[in-house]
């Protein structure tokens, strides 16, 4: 029983320096972060967006959902910061709580596609061969179609609601984490300590979820974060265009959408939720950008 | 002036990056004089390359020259405008290094970029400049014609050697900077590259100076040594004296690892590492690992001094002050 | 290197057979009820199954597959529900005004792209460096529908210094379809007032549609320059005695452009999806709202042929940057 302990420890401790690399790795990279202006500022918007999600219950003095026609397209006012629209609803509070469904959409959304590509990635890269010829030749073919055309064409089929954007945007998006996750996979499945595992008796599953999974993560998660703008631009386009949230919840997209016959005596319906989408993306865009500079081999030294 | 040549004083280079700044050159003295051959040798990072670097003005983000000048034919070049830089690098000094392949242009076939060191060299059009192409390839020893019409990637180390040998040469200038010129090569082209190397600047006569890891090499090729140790030249002699009776503790280390003049040998054969230069050592930057230290030694940073007539070493031993010190 | 053109055109057809397969799937597979959208929630049950039935729906899916895929082959994409039309008809119609769109906005990316990614590599961490990546980043962060209302709000209603939307005023004649491209067959008929107003209706579209491609263009080509500004071969150019001019434009630009021309083909996707929503804002009679509207009523016929033939150009699009980069490259050519 002891000696069975001393051993797990033995393990940890071992499985631990392996990866102690890595740990290094991202202590460096903390310390690039924070000498990195873009993603400062990044940071510090999509922080603010989390926070405003999280408190929108309590920021929002007005019901976003229900209408109110005696209070019909008024300009913004100290009652209204940002004016209502034409079901007198206040665009402020909706702006508020739309934080939260396009918050909703990226977290499912990275989950889905990155896990989904990464378990892909993963196997095509650590049994080689046909798996892997079969499973790039599937990535191949949903990188044929520019992403929104066949976002669009899943989210119509499926009708347009809350969860089948999700869905839609994830079954797209998971060819980039495969790729990744194949790439790495296959570099580490070189590894001589894999060999050694692989002679203790580890079976495949083991080897690959256990030892393997774990070692590829940090790319993937970076590509996530560099792909979160894209994320919530893709559903606010689906929205828009009425093949994504449907109305009356107050995502973005089809927020600007609904001021569109508005647009030139009352254009505070459009403008506002549009600002709310650019300046988030321009959040996840700094961080990406800073995070690209991180990245970048040549700048550690 | 202590060289009519080059005369690089108490050179100063500096790097910013995120690990820090690293001190690359703290202060180097360097001189030598018309169709001289200078060997520098120490082992890697100790600012060879960069001492190189800047002869050619080549300093740039994230380094910066933070003081101390270089004197080319007595002029200052801190003092000299973009275009005089632009010309001397044209005209009086050329440069090889050590990877030939990737400093070609990958996108250029080999004959225009001779071509565009003659045009510059001789202020002629670039077309105007390939009859002197075809005779600068052959004098290397290249098939010149179909050399010419060739990219990098179809040249192999010792063939793109000879072809940036010649855009060097094109110019005929007053000193040539070789880089390792060999390192990336196999042996046996080494030994004809050198051979090249020493048949057409003894016919044109420029000075050179050899940077190098094969002590034998430096041995056969050079007329002056220059020991170069964390920044800093810490010896300078004639060969033979640098081989015979080397003075300073670091040379005599790297002596050790050459049994016999004329037979390469990597340098080894001292103990401990470089030191890292974003955090040097104080005082002389050898006191760590050398065995004569003293406590001035970790203090000061003792200069370069004549010990003997023509022999240079920058070490407390050969100093009244060392001297007293350690009594 | 032929060996290469034609292991990447078996690729090519290996890919658009999948992708054949994936859109009949979406529309096939995943419950979806285009007849109930073209009759409408409350018709008779007898009349759906006749339609059905004239749709070849009542067949079993893989009889419906075969259909399908023999109708390809020959070319045929079927009858769309809405028009009624071949769909490869409607196709032929649209597809011009957004080749057209896209080219005008694959030129404005490029230029500008090009030129702020050189400026922020040679001029790295200036102001210069700072402006050109904030204005790009700005560019992809902005959704490209909301910033087109914005500026048909500002240059059409409130300025009036452009048209609105479509690509011709009401009142101009329109010019004799050859192309189907409105400027190029304004052009070649001699129409100089159509080819006056359509140049004033596709600047806002193409410069919505140019700014958000531009910015991966200026960071790939800053990257790249980057990368190649460093390489030894530059310092050999320096060391000739060149002049930073011509270091950087004779030795420099021409590597550090090879992989920028990778991302125009990316960008042409990038394009056709922004076409998309660009075409919809402005009314432009484009392949990109013809889906729109094909998949807003669920016409299937429409839906998958617009979207396979949009892959096909993208595809297509894709095996033409990979040939020019082997071409342009010498290390490529074998
Ligand atoms: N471009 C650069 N950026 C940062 N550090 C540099 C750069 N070039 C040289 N250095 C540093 O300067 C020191 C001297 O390098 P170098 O002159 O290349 O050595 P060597 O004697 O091997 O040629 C090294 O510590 C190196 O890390
Ligand atoms: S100065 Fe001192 S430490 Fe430096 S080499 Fe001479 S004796 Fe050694
Ligand atoms: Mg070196």
């Amino acid at each position: 029983m002891k000696s069975i302990t001393i051993e797990k420890r033995g393990k940890l401790r071992d499985f631990i320096a392996r990866r102690k690399p890595i740990i290094e790795d991202w202590k460096h990279t903390l310390y690039l972060w924070k000498s990195t202006k873009l993603a400062m500022i990044g940071t510090v918007i999509i922080v603010i967006f989390i926070l405003i999600a999280i408190f929108a219950p309590i920021i929002v003095p007005y019901d976003p959902i229900s209408s109110n026609m005696s209070a019909r397209l008024q300009p913004p006012s100290w009652d209204h910061l940002f004016g209502t629209d034409q079901f007198g609803r206040d665009i402020f509070s909706r702006v508020i709580v739309g934080s939260r469904i396009e918050l909703w959409i990226i977290f499912l959304v990275s989950l889905i596609s990155g896990g989904l590509g990464t378990f892909l990635g993963v196997v095509a890269g650590y049994f080689g061969k046909f798996v892997d010829e079969i499973i790039m030749r599937i990535t191949d073919m949903f990188l044929a179609f520019p992403s929104l055309v066949l976002a669009m064409a899943f989210a119509a089929a499926l009708g347009p609601s809350l969860t089948n954007t999700i869905i839609a945007i994830s079954v797209v998006g998971w060819t980039v984490f495969a790729r990744l996750a194949r790439a790495e996979a296959m570099k580490i499945k070189k590894q001589p300590y894999i060999e050694a595992i692989r002679a203790v008796g580890a079976g495949n599953s083991r080897i690959m979820f256990l030892h393997v999974l774990p070692m590829c993560l940090s790319p993937v998660l970076v590509q996530l974060t560099l792909r979160m703008g894209t994320i919530i631009l893709t559903a606010a386009g689906l929205g828009f265009l009425g093949l994504g949230v449907r109305p009356p919840l107050p995502e973005w997209g089809s927020m600007v959408s609904d001021g569109r016959s508005y647009l030139v005596a009352q254009w505070w319906i459009s403008t506002f939720p549009g600002i709310a989408i650019a300046f988030v993306v321009l959040g996840f865009n700094f961080l990406g950008d800073g995070i690209r500079d991180i990245m970048d081999p040549r700048l550690r030294r | 002036m202590r060289g009519d040549l080059l005369d690089v004083r108490e050179l100063k280079v500096v790097f910013y990056t995120y690990r820090g700044i690293i001190k690359a050159l703290n202060g180097v003295e360097l001189w030598m004089n018309h169709e001289e051959r200078l060997g520098l040798i120490g082992e890697t990072g100790c600012g060879k390359s960069v001492t190189s670097l800047s002869i050619m003005g080549l300093i740039e983000q994230p380094g910066e020259i933070i003081s101390g000048d270089v004197y080319f034919e007595g002029k200052s070049m801190q003092k000299m405008s973009m275009e005089e830089l632009h010309d001397m690098r044209g005209k009086k000094i050329s440069m090889i290094f050590q990877e030939p392949v990737s400093a070609l242009n990958p996108v250029m076939r080999i004959g225009f970029q001779v071509a565009e060191s003659i045009s510059r060299a001789k202020d002629i059009k670039i077309k105007e400049a390939y009859p002197e192409v075809l005779k600068m390839l052959e004098l290397v020893g290249l098939d010149s014609k179909r050399t010419a019409s060739l990219y990098p990637h179809e040249l192999s180390g010792g063939m793109a050697q000879r072809a940036m040998i010649a855009m060097a040469l094109s110019s005929n200038p007053k000193l040539l900077i070789a880089d390792e010129p060999t390192s990336a090569l196999d042996v046996t082209i080494q030994a004809q590259i050198m051979e090249l190397l020493d048949e057409l600047v003894r016919e044109m006569g420029n000075a050179v100076i050899l940077i190098t890891h094969d002590m034998g090499v430096a041995a056969e090729f050079c007329d002056k040594i220059a020991v170069m140790y964390a920044g800093n030249v810490v010896e300078r002699a004639s060969t033979v004296d640098i081989f015979e009776e080397p003075l300073h503790p670091y040379t005599k280390g790297l002596l050790k690892a050459v049994p016999k003049i004329g037979q390469s040998k990597e340098l080894v054969g001292i103990t401990g590492t470089v030191p890292d230069l974003v955090n040097p050592p104080t005082g002389c930057r050898f006191h760590p690992r050398c065995p004569y230290a003293m406590n001035k030694c970790s203090q000061k940073m003792p200069p370069l001094i004549e010990a003997k007539p023509g022999h240079h070493v920058a070490c407390y031993l050969y100093t009244q002050e060392g001297e007293h010190n350690a009594n | 290197m032929g060996r290469y053109v034609l292991r990447r055109l078996l690729l090519m057809v290996l890919v658009l057979f999948g992708v054949s397969v994936i859109v009949f799937f979406i529309v096939h597979v995943i419950p979806a009820d285009p007849v109930g959208a073209l009759l409408g929630g409350n018709a008779p049950p007898q009349l759906v199954d006749q339609m059905k039935h004239q749709l070849g729906l009542d067949k079993p899916i893989w009889a419906q597959f075969g259909d399908y895929m023999l109708g390809i082959l020959h070319g045929n994409l079927g009858i769309s529900l809405k028009s009624n039309r071949p769909v490869t008809q409607d196709i032929a119609e649209y597809f011009p005004a957004t080749l057209e769109l896209a080219i005008f906005s694959i030129i404005i990316s490029v230029a500008l792209g090009v030129v702020l990614g050189i400026l922020s590599a040679v001029y790295r961490n200036s102001w210069v460096d700072h402006f050109s990546r904030i204005f790009s980043i700005l560019g992809v962060s902005m959704p490209v529908f909301w910033t087109g209302l914005i500026l048909l709000l500002i240059f059409y209603y409130i300025l009036g210094w452009l048209p609105g939307t479509g690509q011709l005023s009401l009142f101009t004649i329109p010019p004799h379809r050859i192309t189907g491209m409105l400027l190029l067959d304004s052009i070649l008929t001699g129409n100089w007032e159509a080819f006056r107003d359509g140049l004033a209706h596709i600047i806002l579209p193409a410069a919505v549609l140019g700014y958000s491609a531009t910015a991966s263009i200026a960071r790939i080509t800053r990257a790249s320059m980057l990368d190649v500004l460093r390489q030894d071969f530059i310092r050999t150019a320096k060391a000739k005695g060149l002049s930073g001019r011509v270091v950087i434009y004779r030795h420099a630009l021409k590597n550090a452009l090879i992989p920028v021309v990778t991302l125009i083909g990316l960008t042409f996707g990038s394009l056709l999806e922004g076409a998309v929503l660009t075409e919809t804002i402005f009314g432009w009679p484009g392949l990109g709202r013809y889906i729109v509207n094909a998949l807003l009523v669920l016409d299937y016929p429409a839906i998958m042929g617009g979207t396979l033939f949009i892959a096909l150009m993208y595809s297509l699009a894709n095996l033409i940057v990979d040939l020019t980069y082997a071409v342009l490259d010498p290390r490529m050519r074998i």
